[in-house]
């Protein structure tokens, strides 16, 4: 589509015409009032065919994983979407009362829409698998084809072989067709489906032994609201990067901003990189190397316990396993979490801040000023982002966080956190149902190359698959709907790529996305989808906005472009040939199941206007949460007797019973531990791995950039221009191997190659490298990643307990690239 | 009349968002950049007992044109394309005079007049002058998720913010005297600064 390139105000030809129809010749005598005079043709909209060139507005809104949500008013003339503006409506300096700004990926939806690489009309593979050759096809073949192969796979190897795959191209409680495949393969007898999440695998799954379950994904009930940081006078966040990672003007970032506003508190940001939350909340910035923040929280522990500035009587209220006193009667001598500190565990080592000081590169002398700060602040707020478990043994690292403010007190209280992220309220919008899916078994997300591989071998206490003890087939269909995981996002790319190419373990895959990705190139069914501008939807504000919460209804904008079609359309096509459309869609439209949702959202919110006064309104309710009733840990602080955990105990579970016993019954890897209190324990490719630092001397790790969200928006050359993916790499570093800023350089190990610019920064720790993540993937013929995309370079060694991507745990080495 | 853009530099997270908001509002081409985000930083790393210091700083400050009370680009422009309009003291210029002789974009200490490769002249930020004149803001400041730029009169910006604007990476205001006037990072420095340099130099 060439008109994303089409001078919109300024093009002369469009000029000339205009004038001409206006002032005529006059207009274009006086040279400096040119621009005005054009300004006034624009309001006077005098053009040769009446309606042509008129704007008018829809309301969409940004679908991408990025947690947050943000409305976008599209502007069109001519069925050509001319540029993305934020919402209309309240616009107050009162948080909450703010108007929701899209960041830059929101506003690049135009470019976005019209790119290049959009998939236009339904393709079949004609090359090898992953080559990316395809020949166009009809849509009656391609619904054909699918149908075909999901009764073959049912009916050869049961419904456990067909897998839907993980992906967030299009996220949230909506209609899209994420749901809506779920459903239709669900009234075919269902399908396997996965838990945990590439983002917070780790985390989520370790949280509940600490805490208790919580009964969302995200476990955002159980954490505090930004907005309590009103009352913190200290902020200590692990790896946590609000302005880089939560960026909407109605999400986090400005939560935080307005909280600090309040409280004053100092900001303490511990991460490898001076991210630009350090910046953005002028914070002080302890470098660390990766893999090492549980050694930091340990070693804080032992600043503490030294300084007898631990309150034993309020952890001996609270907690299980602080000290042998409080350890379960199965544990064995020395097994809490205190005797580890102080060296009297199983491995003898006090974990002093000179102990920790080697591990983590930061000073012994810091470390105990950290611990002082911590232990003597009023309401100090903790909390983690999701880089840190992402991480060879990051449940571990992400346990031992949620250790600190109960090791300090600073929890159930105003102004605290859980040493979690942090919470978000979801304004709650009915969704398509899914619908019951016959087939209970569910594998962790990370394990699907394993689950085509090696599928009957993989079991409950191997692989940590749920609802069955082991699966009874491979993956043979993969359904990646929205999903650019099985290209670029999964780790290890060059060994993915060995596992897909051979046809006779996974048979067929099926992509439907907007976009040819990398992923898409695996495709043996390539299907077009609408994008958001394109097709209708109800959506809220996402699962981490934070405490400002919304309901947006979004409207086609444009009609749909090329071929591309609404994903139920397909579906409903797929469930006939299929002899299921009645169930599938119980007689109703696309449109029919929209205005179904927001009743049935409105049934349980009478306050909200009916369907017909939505009609072009973009955001339809928004709410601001109160803050002081979202506060973790609050009633059991108050009291643990009348308000228990949800854990075995009641109490905070920083030795847990359950994980000694996984840890006795679970067929581990080698090198692999777990430990049932938050120990640190060493990684793979990690700071001790001595073997593998002598030949990749470097610690990689990814983070995520704004110039794309994952892999969303990542191929957009107006966001490649202002936001770069380069490689960060520390002056110190850059030096020794002759380095410039700006110059090509490869980095390798010995899973892949691949090629990017070198950022060299002084913000970024020495010895550690960081990637953005989210790059398309791209091999050149010599099998090196030219995309920039870091899976070309990461391991698919699950982490312990969740079995997880360790993506942020790689040893490598860079050097110049000479071509 | 003189408007003039005031800079949240403190409170700016360098996501710039307001350089890709104004790239469609105005539909400029890949390499032209309105306004532009400098990351500016430096310091030292080094090794004592085996362990790493660092004394490093880094703030963003986003910059367009400065709508300059002595533009160098009017002054030395041989044609007048480059103007300063009279009832609002922006400065524009006129692509049907200008002959692209980037006489201006060689004076603008700011990087400010952008040449536009496919019609061969220049272009700039012209504060969005149109939709001035309707009473909306510039479509930058209207898209700064952290609202940490503002439009206005200057002599409005300038009694509720003061008159910095000799931050590093930019020159002496003595030079053009730009109309901004900026709130500074706690890690600003002065106009001038050695210790620091522009870290993003390809994307600005």
């Amino acid at each position: 589509m060439d008109n994303t390139n089409k001078p919109k105000n300024f093009s002369r030809r469009n000029f000339l015409q205009k004038s001409l129809l206006v002032g005529g010749a006059a207009a274009l005598m006086n040279k400096f009032s040119l621009p005005l005079a054009y300004g006034q043709t624009e309001s006077t909209s005098i053009t040769p065919f009446a309606g042509e060139n008129q704007e008018a507005i829809s309301y969409s809104a940004c679908l991408v994983n990025c947690g947050s949500r943000c409305p976008l008013k599209v502007h069109v003339k001519n069925d050509i979407i001319t540029k993305i503006s934020s919402e209309d409506g309240i616009n107050d300096p009162v948080f909450g009362q703010h108007q929701i700004r899209p960041c830059l990926r929101g506003r690049s939806v135009r470019w976005r829409t019209y790119n290049p690489e959009r998939l236009k009309y339904p393709m079949l593979r004609i090359g090898k698998r992953g080559e990316g050759k395809f020949k166009r096809i009809s849509w009656d073949e391609a619904t054909d084809i699918l149908a075909g192969k999901l009764r073959h796979t049912i009916d050869t190897y049961g419904n456990e072989a067909i897998f839907y795959q993980y992906g967030s191209g299009t996220i949230g409680s909506n209609l899209s067709g994420r749901n809506m495949s779920k459903r239709l393969l669900n009234t075919l007898g269902g399908f396997l489906d996965y838990h945990g999440t590439y983002s917070d695998a780790q985390i989520m799954t370790i949280q509940p032994y600490l805490f208790g379950p919580t009964d969302n994904n995200y476990g955002t009930q159980l954490q505090t609201l930004f907005d309590q940081i009103k009352h913190s006078d200290l902020v200590v966040m692990f790896g946590q990067n609000i302005a880089e990672t939560r960026m909407s003007g109605g999400g986090q970032v400005t939560e935080l901003y307005h909280a600090l506003a309040e409280s004053n508190a100092k900001v303490i940001i511990i991460d490898p990189r001076c991210n630009d939350s350090v910046v953005a909340y002028n914070a002080d910035w302890i470098p660390i190397r990766p893999g090492t923040d549980a050694a930091l929280v340990a070693a804080i522990g032992y600043t503490l316990i030294e300084a007898n500035l631990i309150n034993e009587e309020m952890l001996a209220k609270y907690c299980v396993g602080w000290d042998a006193k409080s350890l379960p009667d199965d544990a064995p001598d020395h097994s809490d979490y205190k005797s580890y500190i102080l060296g009297l565990g199983e491995d003898k080592v006090a974990k002093t801040p000179e102990w920790a000081e080697q591990l983590t590169g930061i000073s012994a002398q810091k470390i105990r000023e950290l611990a002082l700060e911590i232990v003597n602040a009023k309401a100090a707020w903790i909390s983690q982002g999701w880089g840190v478990q992402r991480t060879q043994t990051g449940e571990h690292a992400a346990r031992a966080i949620m250790a600190l403010p109960i090791m300090t007190g600073h929890f159930g209280r105003q102004g605290t956190n859980i040493g979690t992220w942090g919470g978000s309220v979801t304004y709650p919008v009915a969704g398509m149902p899914m619908l019951q899916n016959p087939v209970k078994v569910t594998i962790p997300v990370f394990m699907w190359t394993k689950a085509i591989e090696d599928g009957e071998n993989l079991t409950a206490k191997n692989a940590f698959i749920k609802g069955k003890d082991k699966l009874d087939v491979g993956i043979k269909f993969l359904w990646n709907y929205a999903s650019n995981v099985i290209g670029n996002q999964h780790a290890d790319l060059n060994k993915t790529h060995q596992i897909l190419a051979d046809e006779s373990k996974c048979e067929f895959i099926l992509v439907w996305d907007t976009h040819m990705t990398a992923s898409a190139k695996y495709a043996d069914l390539l299907l077009p989808d609408v994008s958001g501008v394109e097709t209708s939807d109800l959506i809220n504000n996402s699962y981490q906005s934070g405490a400002y919460n919304y309901l947006i209804r979004m409207q086609p904008a444009i009609k749909p472009l090329w071929e591309n079609r609404v994903t139920y359309d397909v579906l409903c096509d797929v469930a006939e040939k299929l002899k299921v459309k009645e169930v599938f869609t119980e007689g109703r439209s696309y449109a029919d199941w929209i205005e179904l949702c927001y009743e049935r959202t409105r049934a349980a919110n009478p306050n909200l206007p009916t369907f017909a006064q939505t009609d072009g309104k973009g955001v339809i309710d928004r709410n601001l949460a109160d803050s002081d009733k979202h506060i973790a840990l609050k009633g059991f602080r108050d009291d643990p007797i009348g308000q228990p955990l949800n854990t075995p105990s009641g109490k905070i579970e920083l030795y847990s019973q359950t994980l000694a016993n996984i840890a006795n019954e679970w067929q581990l890897d080698e090198k692999d531990k777990l430990y049932p209190i938050p120990a640190y324990l060493p990684a793979i490719e990690g700071v001790e791995d001595h073997e593998g630092l002598e030949k990749y001397p470097l610690q990689l790790t990814g983070y995520h950039t704004k110039g794309h969200c994952h892999s969303s928006y990542a191929n957009l050359p107006q966001l490649k221009e202002a936001s770069t993916d380069a490689v960060w790499i520390n002056p110190i570093d850059a030096d020794k191997r002759q380095i410039k800023h700006g110059q090509l350089v490869e980095i390798y190990n010995d899973r892949g190659r691949m090629y990017l610019p070198a950022k060299v920064t002084p913000r970024i720790i020495p010895g550690v490298l960081a990637i953005p993540q989210g790059a398309w993937a791209k091999t050149n013929k010599d099998g090196v990643d030219i995309g920039g995309c870091i899976n070309r370079l990461t391991s698919q060694r699950p982490t312990v307990l969740a079995k997880g991507n360790p993506q942020h745990t790689n040893l490598v080495d860079v050097k110049l690239l000479s071509l | 009349m003189q408007y003039g853009f005031y800079i949240n530099s403190a409170k700016c997270t360098g996501c710039k968002t307001c350089q890709v908001s104004c790239k469609d509002e105005k539909d400029t081409n890949i390499g032209t950049k309105f306004r532009r985000v400098y990351e500016y930083g430096g310091g030292n790393w080094q090794q004592t007992s085996g362990l790493w210091q660092n004394n490093t700083f880094v703030y963003y400050l986003s910059i367009a044109c400065n709508h300059c009370e002595e533009p160098t680009c009017v002054h030395g422009c041989p044609t007048g394309a480059m103007h300063k309009r009279k009832e609002d003291g922006l400065v524009v210029v006129d692509q049907d005079t200008c002959v692209g002789c980037r006489y201006c974009e060689m004076r603008c200490p700011y990087g400010a007049p952008q040449f536009d490769q496919q019609k061969r002249v220049m272009s700039k930020c012209d504060g969005c002058y149109e939709r001035v004149s309707e009473g909306l803001k510039p479509v930058c400041v209207g898209s700064c998720p952290q609202h940490a730029l503002e439009f206005d009169d200057i002599t409005i910006l300038r009694e509720k913010y003061g008159n910095e604007r000799d931050i590093a990476p930019l020159p002496q205001s003595s030079l053009t005297k730009p109309n901004i006037v900026i709130n500074t990072h706690a890690h600003a420095k002065r106009s001038g600064d050695t210790i620091g340099c522009i870290l993003n130099p390809e994307e600005v």
